[in-house]
């Protein structure tokens, strides 16, 4: 019977995606594993860590600044052209604060070093894998987990909650400037509804954030670069993959984290 | 060929879903001995070396080296004294020329001061023709025969037991192939190294070989001293050797 047949393909193709993506998730949990245990067990490669660390970190600061600054004067903006409505325009300096530094600030900088830094670990390890460098480590008795994978995944982790800091102040920085430029707020107001609003919570839930979203983003990068198919199409995809999916997972962890911290 | 082999290949076998890429390969290389492998493309030459280093695990057959079987625990200490020239140089990008070769230097166990490590650099580039201005440079900045005079150097920095070359001279013009054919010769027996060689360029054959091996669908259809190639009576080797379109391997095809 042709109908039944077709309702057949259509289970079997929703099987294996469904099968296919259980593996791909199943692969990706199993290599973070065996990133952190890389982390933490000798030999270590300090120099490695250094030059990733600036890479990833010293490198990323111009894009996430300059993101967050205007992200932070147009919230101000959009703040008070919506307070106005209710004469609540006292709330910028507050919203924006809060804003920023429990939301815009870490899932922003997390998408910026994710279409940076993500693609570029990725379309690095790719070619590496495609040029059989990572092959090479191998013969010389090294191990690309060691050498490769761990000082990208440390690094990572460690560079984007100071660049979610960064984020957050220039973040404020933009809405202070906006406010006070454009909206006529007095600058010691402005100063001051920002800091009695802010909590301990709003900062840490930020830059725990941001390691989260480090460890994503350089995980997921190294994973697709390691994995990478054969020649100039499989590293492509391997780039593609890496920021859409480091993308799909900051934004979902983003969310648990939100319900994790701010739920009560 | 000394009574214990270097290197011993028994029934390895590997398949990458349906295709049975090596279906039982058996090697001996002596102590010493410089073994080529030939053999047309795709037919498991480069997944033959690599099962040896440990990048592809075999399905079955065993493997060993000076009489001990290779496993994930006796690898490490095989290839701490190995070492491989890879078909397109495979250098790290990332790092100078002398860091290439002083990779080992640098990174491994006996690892060394910067200084001391960039000399024992460029004495390896000089043994292999390289003058010591191009050990500032990166790998992107040398030519094809410079990458794998490079190559070259860093396979053999630390003076290993073991070296294998991958398509040594794939994309090189004549002159410089014949050049780097007679270095890997010189350096191969300067040094007592025992060396496997996969290629398909018969000129490198003649001039690195003591012992040929011919690699076709999965097993070693012929092996036997170089001197003997063109005598060898193998279907399979006749037709490789002299090229001819017409033979066993053509009818495969």
């Amino acid at each position: 019977m042709p109908a039944l047949a077709t309702i057949q393909d259509f289970l079997a193709a929703i099987g294996r995606a469904v099968i296919g993506l259980a593996q791909a998730t199943g692969a990706l949990a199993l290599f973070a594993a065996q990133a952190v245990l890389n982390i933490v067990t000798p030999p270590f490669f300090p120099g490695e860590f250094a030059r990733q660390l600036m890479r990833i970190g010293y490198f990323s600061l111009p894009v996430v600044g300059l993101t967050a600054l205007f992200t932070g004067g147009a919230l101000a903006l959009q703040i008070y052209s919506g307070g106005s409505r209710f004469n609540a325009e006292s709330v910028v300096p507050t919203i924006v604060a809060i804003g920023v530094v429990r939301e815009l600030g870490p899932v922003l900088c997390g998408l910026m070093v994710a279409g940076r830094v993500g693609a570029s670990i990725a379309a690095e390890l790719g070619s590496m894998r495609v040029t059989e460098q990572i092959d090479a480590l191998v013969t010389l008795s090294t191990s690309p987990m060691k050498f490769l994978i761990a000082p990208r995944v440390l690094a990572g982790t460690l560079a984007l909650p100071v660049l979610t800091a960064v984020a957050d102040t220039i973040g404020v920085l933009g809405g202070y400037l906006v406010g006070t430029g454009r909206l006529g707020i007095s600058p010691g107001n402005y100063i001051q509804n920002t800091v009695d609003f802010l909590t301990l919570g709003d900062i840490t839930s930020s830059l725990v954030k941001g390691a989260v979203f480090g460890f994503i983003i350089s995980v997921v990068g190294c994973y697709q670069g390691f994995n990478s198919g054969r020649g100039a199409q499989g590293v492509a995809q391997a780039t593609r993959n890496a920021v859409v999916s480091a993308s799909i997972l900051i934004l979902a962890a983003n969310y648990l984290l939100t319900e994790v911290f701010f739920s009560a | 060929m000394s009574a214990q082999p270097k290197i011993l290949m028994q029934g390895v076998a590997k398949a990458f879903g349906p295709k049975k890429v090596l279906r039982g390969v058996d090697l001996a290389v002596g102590k010493g001995e410089s073994c080529v492998i030939i053999g047309g493309s795709g037919t498991g030459k480069s997944v033959t070396l690599k099962c040896i280093i440990g990048l592809v695990r075999p399905d079955g057959g065993r493997i060993e080296v000076d009489g001990e079987a290779l496993t994930g625990r006796t690898r490490p200490g095989f290839l701490r004294h190995f070492g491989m020239l890879f078909q397109g140089g495979a250098l790290f990008d990332s790092l100078s020329v002398w860091e290439n070769v002083a990779f080992r230097f640098r990174h491994g166990a006996d690892r060394l001061p910067r200084a001391k490590a960039r000399d024992l650099a460029i004495d390896k580039l000089r043994r292999v023709g390289l003058e010591a201005d191009t050990a500032d440079l990166f790998p992107a900045e040398l030519s094809g025969g410079m990458q794998k005079r490079v190559g070259l150097a860093r396979a053999i920095a630390t003076d290993p037991d073991v070296i294998f070359f991958d398509e040594p001279t794939t994309g090189l013009d004549p002159i410089m192939a014949d050049v780097i054919n007679d270095l890997i010769r010189e350096i191969v027996v300067e040094m007592g190294a025992t060396a496997m060689t996969i290629t398909h360029d018969m000129s490198s054959v003649r001039k690195i070989a003591d012992r040929v091996a011919m690699l076709h669908e999965g097993v070693i259809q012929w092996s036997g001293p170089v001197s003997e190639i063109d005598a060898s009576g193998n279907p399979y080797v006749h037709q490789f050797v002299n090229g001819l379109p017409e033979g066993p391997i053509a009818a495969i095809r």
